[in-house]
């Protein structure tokens, strides 16, 4: 048969037809392109700056306030704790609410005058080595030149001497940041495609018109579909971890009862969302889709693939009600912190919330009735 | 419940996008009846029975099932109704066994049950076996036994032998009047004749009204259509000038017979006349008297 424009236009207007007909797939196809080039454009930034630091100075003289300024005149650094104590700052670092602590000891005055090289500390969190890289770089240029331009000139002034000591991950290596966070990622990909296929499987095969017609409550096909889910999450879990220590030697220091504890509730919140996906599906490959829709973000801008600080306002907000983003500071507080219940609070209760909201829409989705 | 009503609704209506699918139906089913349920494809029968068994909420109509309110008490209907749907709605990666027993756990059957309805239904040396794996007519086995086990006061079944061999679908039907002598109602939807003979009443739906109901007898007696059969050598060239005839509203070639049905005896014999034939009268089937009345729902459509 020869080549036929006829049947070609036949065939790409039914084409065309349908793809104007499967609404989705169509929003996908302008909308994850959008979507991806604000991400990129607008909100990774892999040199974060204004990060919250936390200053201990025991004496608070023009000496400390001069290295204040200097630190934010950098743009790295954004004194949020000015007048911390020793175990408040151990606190802010642990529980990821600082980047730094800056410790100006309380004779740093005095030895300046006598012409001496006192020592100023900058503690770094290094669990995420990219975040905190280029603020630690901008140090020497300080010591250098600011330090020295800030500090009051006086007769016998010395060179105030900075020491950096990058907290839970000297050397600074990526696998310590990225292996705890592809815990979280690989988690969202798996458990919330595979439950956001969970209705619409029984919707294509025709079988929901049956399950329907039996009795059975809205609650009770939820928890049947997600709790094989669970199981195979649990399964992942330890496989993953697993891996992280055998293969890629990453420090464990905290209580691992606490780390699966919140895992299992990060678990629960994501086969809770791919089934609230799957009531609004209908089709399996639309189920799919939605789930690829919302990894996306789940790995921009959570703080996985980009530091969550050098984001903008804006996608910090979006990253903060996504699961993945309160699990990724779950894990590195615990796992590379060694931090105890009492520090992840807040994880826990984020996480929690988006169960009980996601499980509750789910529920009030779900149709009773093929209406 | 023999004699009682078990299905009595009426003014339903349904409509899809602005479409109205269902338009103000009345039916009534006696307890313990097989009623038919017949029409064209797309007049509104599974969207119907979907209303009756509380899968659909009505946009309109009113009425009882099993004596509960179709409209409020579709949760405690779905416990006494057994729904077979038009398309195969277990699941085919589990066995026949595995199949029955996830129904008996959401209806809080005993074990015994799933075990006594294999063995009912002639389900035991398949049991292992996966639905997907079963022909049509096991399936619809498969499928009616999934629905009866709970031992509902009603069962509802949408064209349930769709595709399935003539022996299969005499077993099927054997079953089903064993049923209606314990006291079972059914509503069986089928686009078989004589599937809708052997039902005790039928009820005829167009385009989403329904037209005419009755037993066979007084739906075929009702529709006063004259049926004339005329032998001829060649039945397709008279068919085709006998269409064009006045009087004439059926043709339908029988072998080397064609019956000839319409409304009026005196100008239908003088259409055969006028072709040189004579007819003797035969019962009208109730098939002429379904396209009769499609095409009368067609008019009033119009």
């Amino acid at each position: 048969m020869s080549f036929s424009p006829t049947r070609l236009r036949a065939l790409l207007r039914k084409e065309f037809i349908q793809m104007r007909r499967d609404r989705v797939t169509f929003a996908m196809m302008l909308g994850v392109p959008i979507m991806q080039l604000l991400l990129f454009g607008y909100a990774i930034n892999s040199d974060p700056r204004d990060m919250p630091t936390a200053l201990v100075a025991p004496v608070q003289d023009r000496f400390s306030r001069s290295i204040a300024a200097a630190l934010e005149n950098s743009g790295y650094y954004r004194i949020t704790h000015p007048a911390a104590g020793i175990a408040e700052a151990e606190r802010l670092i642990t529980r990821g609410e600082v980047s730094f602590v800056v410790t100006v000891p309380a004779d740093f005055g005095r030895r300046m005058q006598q012409g001496d090289r006192p020592q100023i500390l900058v503690e770094a969190d290094g669990s995420d080595p990219s975040a905190t890289s280029g603020a630690i770089a901008a140090l020497a240029r300080l010591a250098e030149g600011a330090f020295r331009r800030d500090l009051p000139a006086e007769p016998a002034s010395g060179t105030p001497e900075i020491v950096t000591h990058r907290r839970y991950n000297p050397e600074g290596i990526t696998q310590y940041n990225i292996v705890p966070g592809l815990l979280g990622v690989i988690l969202q990909m798996t458990m919330v495609m595979m439950t956001a296929m969970a209705l619409t499987r029984e919707i294509e095969r025709g079988t929901m018109e049956n399950l329907l017609a039996m009795p059975a409550t809205p609650a009770e096909i939820m928890i049947g579909k997600i709790t094989p889910f669970l199981t195979v999450g649990a399964v992942q879990v330890l496989v993953i971890l697993g891996a992280a220590w055998a293969i890629f030697d990453v420090p464990f220091v905290g209580s691992l009862g606490l780390l699966l504890a919140g895992v299992m509730v990060f678990v629960l919140a994501l086969v809770l969302l791919g089934y609230l996906i799957s009531t609004a599906a209908r089709t399996q490959m639309q189920a799919m889709q939605i789930a690829i829709f919302v990894f996306l973000p789940s790995v921009l801008l959570s703080g996985f693939m980009f530091p969550f600080r050098g984001m903008p306002g804006w996608a910090q907000a979006i990253g903060e009600v996504l699961p993945v983003t309160h699990l990724l500071r779950l894990v590195r507080a615990v796992m590379l912190k060694g931090a105890g219940f009492a520090d992840v609070v807040p994880q826990f209760a984020a996480l929690s919330v988006m169960v009980a909201v996601l499980g509750a829409l789910a529920l009030l989705r779900f149709r009773r009735t093929l209406d | 419940m023999t004699g009682a009503t078990a299905i009595d609704v009426s003014g339903l209506t349904k409509s899809f996008g602005g479409r109205t699918v269902v338009d103000d139906v009345a039916l009534r089913v006696a307890g313990g009846e097989i009623a038919g349920f017949l029409g064209p494809n797309g007049s509104g029968k599974t969207t119907c029975i979907r209303m009756i068994c509380g899968l659909l909420t009505p946009d309109a109509g009113s009425g009882t099932v099993l004596g509960l309110d179709v409209r409020r008490q579709q949760r405690q209907i779905r416990r006494q109704v057994g729904y077979m749907t038009q398309k195969f709605s277990f699941y085919e990666d589990l066995s026949i066994e595995e199949n029955l027993a996830f129904v008996a756990g959401l209806y809080g059957l005993p074990r015994q049950a799933v075990r006594d309805t294999l063995e009912d239904l002639g389900l035991t040396s398949r049991k292992t076996q996966l639905a997907g794996s079963l022909s049509g007519g096991w399936k619809q086995r498969l499928a009616l036994a999934a629905c009866i086990m709970h031992q509902p006061r009603l069962l509802l079944l949408d064209e349930p032998t769709a595709g399935v061999d003539p022996m299969a679908r005499r077993q099927f039907w054997d079953e089903i009047h064993a049923r209606a002598l314990g006291g079972m109602t059914v509503l069986v939807s089928t686009h078989y004749m004589d599937e809708a003979e052997r039902c005790h009443r039928i009820n005829y739906i167009a385009y989403g009204r329904l037209v005419v109901s009755g037993t066979v007898a007084e739906v075929i007696a009702g529709a006063r259509l004259v049926t004339l059969t005329v032998q001829s050598a060649r039945p397709g060239e008279l068919a085709e000038r006998l269409r064009k005839a006045p009087g004439v509203g059926q043709v339908e070639p029988f072998g080397t017979a064609l019956h000839v049905t319409g409304t009026d005896r005196t100008r239908l014999e003088a259409a055969l006349e006028a072709e040189g034939v004579t007819g003797h009268p035969v019962e009208t089937s109730l098939e002429d008297v379904f396209i009769r009345l499609m095409e009368l729902s067609e008019d009033n459509m119009r």
